[in-house]
């Protein structure tokens, strides 16, 4: 199974639903990995909600294993693809002339979701509105609030920042703007006094 | 004191637009500058009618960042308790009244890529300072401004010579009617709405756009409920330890008010909920009619809003 029930945490910590039907003319779908799941179970408590929908999938590491069973649920526009990146622009032409009814739904992992819903609330979306499911992944898109490099898909606690070095410690304390939770450096007052890394929520 | 904070203002003058509806406007007595506002505030202004105190709320529809005065446009509503009607037949230019700072419940939402506008009749008078600001900023909106005929186009002329691509005119007598499906429908991604008319039309347009899947958080209405008579009653005031009769034509905060107990507000009208009062002992029918409590407190009986709502039975006790 790939939910997870995140622990309560503070307030800045972002909190996932449930994807659900809702009024509406057309949706668009952005999901990673797993989070295919949660599309094909939405689909499967409504045949025609496919027909109107476009859905921009990254599968990362699940690789072919969910391609078959998206192919099959009649997507109207379906597009694969190898990150989000690689995705975005796509994902800002499709806001650009998306109309007031668009239907948002993100799921997959914190990372995918967060940068989707920053991009899509630059489009003008109430953030409140968007849809999201986590699935997959516990890792974390992380920032080093010292050099401000991102570190995507962070599991363990603490870290090595992929741009400084810097062991960081991975905060709960999250950037909506930034799609990013916080690292900071856990040995600054200590150098070198860095306790052994463990997996998030093991 | 309650409500807002208060302006000593004279009348400087007053225009008859048509049958029904008379601007007036208002410079500080002190000679002071009025403080700016946000486009969709509104004002209460305080009249001494013989030993009544009337207080109404009205949008204000002069341009937020005019310091030297406000100005309000009123519809006369013949069937209403009078405070209209006391504008429209008693106030002169040169009379003291009092005006409450600028209070807005009905404010635009800068985020917006598009303001979308929909007003029905006098519902016109909040876009008039709203449309005034987006001027200054080069904000993005169309207005949709529905009227009973020419002659009751409130401000159409004006809207037209300023805003000729951004206006849109309907009138009722020529079945001239907003497509508001079609109108809604094509709005860009970022789009606000905003609906200020008659219930009726809120009730409308709301509806078509939730059915479309607009996010209730891009839809803003605002409509003002004055106080509907109703059968006497009598409260208990539990803390100034007062017992108040209400009258058939006067809302239970009036009267509360009337017996000198200093009791919050701020609209009047339902929907800020600044008069939330709780309940203490009741036995009877409560007659709720704000836009501000959710359904279960109403079902509750623990809460009232005594600018509009009333109560039908033999015992009331409020904490207050």
């Amino acid at each position: 199974m790939s939910t997870f029930e995140f622990p309560e945490s503070i307030k800045s910590r972002p909190t996932y639903g449930k994807l659900e039907k809702r009024a509406g003319k057309s949706y668009l779908f952005i999901a990673d990995a797993e989070g295919a799941e949660a599309i094909i179970d939405l689909a499967s408590t409504d045949q025609d909600l496919m027909t109107k929908s476009h859905v921009i999938y990254i599968p990362k590491d699940t690789g072919e294993k969910y391609q078959k069973k998206l192919n099959d649920l009649n997507i109207k526009q379906l597009y694969v693809g190898p990150s989000y990146s690689a995705a975005q622009s796509r994902i800002l032409q499709t806001f650009e002339q998306a109309h007031m009814g668009l239907q948002v739904c993100l799921t997959g992992t914190e990372g995918l979701i967060g940068q989707a819903l920053r991009d899509a609330i630059a489009a003008g979306i109430p953030h409140t509105s968007i849809q999201t499911e986590h699935r997959g992944s516990l890792g974390r898109r992380m920032q080093c609030v010292h050099c401000k490099g991102i570190t995507e898909d962070v599991i363990l606690d603490p870290f090595v920042c992929s741009h400084c070095g810097l062991n960081l410690f991975v905060r709960d304390h999250y950037s909506r703007r930034l799609a990013a939770f916080q690292g900071v450096c856990i040995d600054a007052e200590d150098p070198g006094n860095i306790p052994e890394s463990v997996e998030l929520y093991k | 004191m309650s409500g807002a904070e208060k302006i000593n203002v004279k009348v400087t003058n007053i225009v008859k637009l048509n049958d029904l509806v008379t601007r007036f406007e208002f410079k500080r007595t002190d000679g002071g500058l009025f403080p700016t506002f946000s486009g969709g505030a509104h004002t209460v202004i305080e009249l001494k009618d013989g030993d009544l105190t009337r207080r109404n709320p009205y949008s204000l529809m002069s341009d937020p960042m005019d310091q030297d005065g406000y100005s309000i446009s009123v519809r006369r509503d013949d069937e209403g308790r009078g405070g209209s009607l006391f504008l429209h037949n008693n106030i002169k230019i040169g009379d003291d009244v009092v005006l409450s700072h600028p209070v807005n419940l009905f404010s635009l939402d800068l985020r917006a890529k598009k303001h979308l506008m929909i007003a029905g009749g006098i519902g016109i008078t909040p876009f008039l300072a709203q449309i005034k600001q987006l001027d200054r900023s080069h904000g993005n909106w169309e207005l949709h401004y529905s009227v009973r005929n020419q002659s009751l186009g409130t401000y159409v002329d004006d809207l037209k010579t300023m805003h000729p691509n951004d206006v849109n005119i309907y009138y009722d007598d020529e079945k001239n009617f907003i497509d508001i499906v079609n109108l809604l429908d094509g709005q860009p991604l970022g789009t606000h709405l905003y609906i200020c008319g008659p219930k009726g039309m809120i009730d409308w347009v709301v509806g078509e756009a939730s059915n479309l899947g607009w996010p209730v958080e891009a839809i803003h209405y605002e409509e003002f409920l004055a106080p509907q008579p109703g059968k006497p009653f009598q409260v208990k005031l539990s803390a100034s330890d007062k017992v108040v009769n209400v009258g058939e034509s006067e809302s239970l905060l009036e009267a509360i008010e009337r017996e000198g107990v200093d009791a919050p507000y701020l609209c009047r009208g339902g929907a800020c909920g600044q008069c939330e009062t709780s309940v203490i002992e009741a036995d009877g029918e409560f007659i709720h009619r704000d836009h501000w409590l959710e359904d279960e407190d109403k079902i509750s009986g623990k809460k009232i809003m005594p600018c509009v709502s009333r109560f039908d039975g033999k015992t009331l006790v409020l904490d207050r």
